[in-house]
C-alpha cells in the first residue's frame, strides 16, 4: 500500500468534494421548489394540468439521467435563437446545466414522492378539518402538509441520497467534481483501485451524513409514534393506572397519554 | 434533408444505428440483471446467514454498491478490469494493454450495482414467506436442498416479482453509463449520431423517446407477468 499516493489522491479528491456537496445542494433545492409545482398540478384535479405533470413526471423518470444532460448542454446549443436569448450566459456553463438538469429530474422524483404522501393523509382527519371548519389554506398547513411530509420523509432521504450519487454525472458535461477528478486520476496513474478506495470513502461518508441527519428530522417530526417511556419494573405506576407495556410505532389514539411526550412545535 | 429521412432507415438515415443501440442496451441490461441476480441471491444469502462475518460481508456490499456513484463503478470494473486483464496477459507473453470488452464490463458493472438491489429484495421476499411453511417442511424431513428448491425458491421468485420491476427500470437507466466505455448502446449511439449531423437536439430526443418506449415496455411485461403471478397468491394458505 502506496499511503504517500493515497494521501495525495485523497487530497486531491477533497479539494473538490465542495463542488459536489455544492451540486447537490442546489439541485435538491431547485428540484424541491420544482416538484412543489408538479405535485400541486399533478392534484389539481384539472384534466390537463394534472395530465401535463403526469407526462412530465413520466419523461423525467422514464429517461436516463445522462440523456436529458446531454439534451440541455449540448442540445440546446445546436437552436441559434437559444444562443441569442437572455438564457445562454446561464445554460453556457456547464456547471449551470448539470445542476438544470439534475434538479429537472429529480424534481419529477420528488413529485410522486409528495403524492404518495398526500395519499398516505387519513381522509377522516381531512374531513375534520373540514368539519370544524378550516379554511384551504390552514387545512394544508395544519393538517395535510404536516402529515405528507412525515409520510413522504423516508423516501425523500432515500431520493437526496440517489442524488448524491447522480451529481457524478455532471463530471460528462465537464464539471470537474469528485467523480470526475477521480476519473481523470486514473487515466493519469492508472492506479483505479486506489483511486476509487478514496472516491467510494467521500461518497460513502457525505451519504451516510445526509442519511443520518434524515433519521434525526424523522425522529423529530414523529414524536407521536415513539414508544413510550418504559414503565417496567418501575414500583407504583402500573396501579396509578399507566400502561406498562412500551408500544413501538403505537398508532397515535394512544398519543394522548399522560406519559407522553411533549410535542415538538411545528 | 428533412428529419425524416435523418431518422429514418434509408442510406443517410441514423433510425437502423438508433434501434440496434437500442437492442444493445436491452442485451446489457439482461445481461446485468442475470450477473445481478446470481451475485444479488449469494448476498441476500450472506446477509441472512447466522455467521457475522457473513452478514458484515452483505451489509458492506450493499452499502457500498449502494452509496457510491453508479458512473465510478462502472469505471472501476472497466479501467482495473482491463489492468488485470493486461497484467494476466504479460504473465502469458502478450504485450501492452489489453481492454476489456465492453459489453463484459459493462453487463458487469451494472450487474454488480443491481446485486446489491436484488439482494434487498431477495432478502425481503425471504422474510415474508410464512415461518411455519419452513417450520412444516423440516417436520416431514425435507433436506435443506429440498427445502430451498421446494419451499423457498418458488415463493421468493413470486414475492420478489415487484421489486425486481423496479430494479430493472434502475438497471435499464444505469446502462446509458456503459457509453462511457464505448459499448455501442442507444446512448453512444445517439452521441454518434448527433456529433455526426450536428444536430444533437434532435437525436437526444430520439434517444430519450426510445428510452421511454423500452421503460413503458418493460413495465408492460412485469405488469403482466405480476398478475399472472398474483393469481397463484389467491386462497393461499395460511396466508389470508
Amino acid at each position: 500500500m502506496d499511503f504517500a499516493f493515497l494521501a495525495d489522491t485523497m487530497g486531491q479528491l477533497l479539494a473538490v468534494t465542495p463542488l459536489t456537496i455544492e451540486l447537490w445542494l442546489l439541485c435538491i433545492t431547485i428540484g424541491c421548489v420544482i416538484s412543489i409545482f408538479v405535485t400541486w398540478a399533478r392534484v389539481s384535479g384539472v384534466p390537463v394540468v394534472s395530465q401535463l405533470a403526469a407526462a412530465y413526471v413520466f419523461v423525467f423518470r422514464g429517461s436516463p439521467l445522462l440523456i436529458q444532460m446531454f439534451l440541455l448542454y449540448y442540445g440546446l446549443s445546436q437552436f441559434v435563437w437559444v444562443r441569442q436569448s437572455f438564457a445562454w450566459p446561464i445554460l453556457r456553463d456547464p456547471f449551470n446545466s448539470a445542476v438544470i438538469s439534475l434538479a429537472l429530474c429529480t424534481g419529477g422524483y420528488q413529485a410522486e414522492i409528495w403524492r404518495g404522501g398526500l395519499q398516505a393523509v387519513p381522509a377522516r382527519e381531512i374531513e375534520a378539518g373540514r368539519a370544524i371548519g378550516m379554511s384551504r389554506l390552514l387545512l394544508l398547513r395544519r393538517i395535510i402538509a404536516p402529515n405528507a411530509l412525515r409520510q413522504a420523509l423516508p423516501a425523500y432521504s432515500t431520493e437526496i441520497v440517489l442524488m448524491m450519487k447522480s451529481t457524478a454525472l455532471a463530471s460528462l458535461v465537464t464539471v470537474w467534481e469528485v467523480t470526475g477528478t477521480a476519473q481523470r486520476l486514473i487515466s493519469q496513474t492508472y492506479r483505479t483501485f486506489e483511486v476509487f478506495i478514496c472516491a467510494a470513502i467521500i461518497y460513502l461518508v457525505l451519504n451516510f451524513l445526509v442519511i443520518r441527519l434524515m433519521r434525526l428530522l424523522e425522529y423529530m417530526v414523529s414524536p407521536h409514534l415513539r414508544g413510550r417511556p418504559s414503565t417496567v419494573g418501575v414500583p407504583g405506576l402500573a396501579e396509578a393506572g399507566i400502561p406498562k407495556a412500551i408500544v413501538p410505532g403505537a398508532p397515535p389514539e394512544h398519543a394522548a397519554s399522560p406519559v407522553n411526550l411533549p410535542e415538538v412545535p411545528r | 434533408m428533412s428529419l425524416l429521412t435523418i431518422l429514418g432507415f434509408g442510406q443517410t438515415g441514423w433510425g437502423g444505428l438508433l434501434l440496434a443501440g437500442a437492442m444493445m442496451t436491452l442485451a446489457v441490461t439482461i445481461s446485468a440483471l442475470i450477473v445481478g441476480a446470481i451475485v444479488g441471491s449469494l448476498v441476500a444469502w450472506a446477509k441472512l446467514s447466522r455467521n457475522l462475518g457473513w452478514r458484515l460481508f452483505g451489509d458492506a456490499y450493499t452499502t457500498v454498491f449502494r452509496g457510491v456513484p453508479e458512473l465510478l463503478i462502472i469505471y472501476l470494473i472497466y479501467f482495473g478490469g482491463s489492468l488485470w486483464v493486461s497484467w494476466i496477459g504479460t504473465l502469458l507473453g502478450a504485450q501492452g494493454f489489453i481492454g476489456l470488452p465492453a459489453f463484459g464490463a459493462g453487463a458487469i458493472g451494472v450487474g454488480l450495482i443491481s446485486a446489491s438491489y436484488q439482494a434487498e429484495v431477495y432478502r425481503g421476499s425471504f422474510l415474508a414467506i410464512v415461518p411455519g411453511e419452513i417450520e412444516a417442511a423440516r417436520a416431514i424431513g425435507m433436506s435443506r436442498m429440498q427445502r430451498f428448491r421446494r419451499v423457498i425458491a418458488p415463493q421468493v421468485m413470486r414475492f420478489s416479482l415487484p421489486g425486481l420491476g423496479n430494479v430493472w427500470q434502475l438497471s435499464l437507466k444505469d446502462s446509458a453509463l456503459i457509453s462511457v466505455t464505448g459499448l455501442a448502446e442507444l446512448m453512444r449511439q445517439s452521441e454518434v449520431a448527433a456529433g455526426s449531423t450536428h444536430l444533437y437536439f434532435v437525436f437526444y430526443i430520439a434517444g430519450g423517446v426510445l428510452y421511454l418506449v423500452l421503460t413503458t415496455l418493460s413495465d408492460r411485461v412485469f405488469g403482466v407477468a405480476e398478475r399472472r403471478v398474483a393469481r397463484s397468491f389467491r386462497g393461499g394458505l395460511g396466508r389470508g
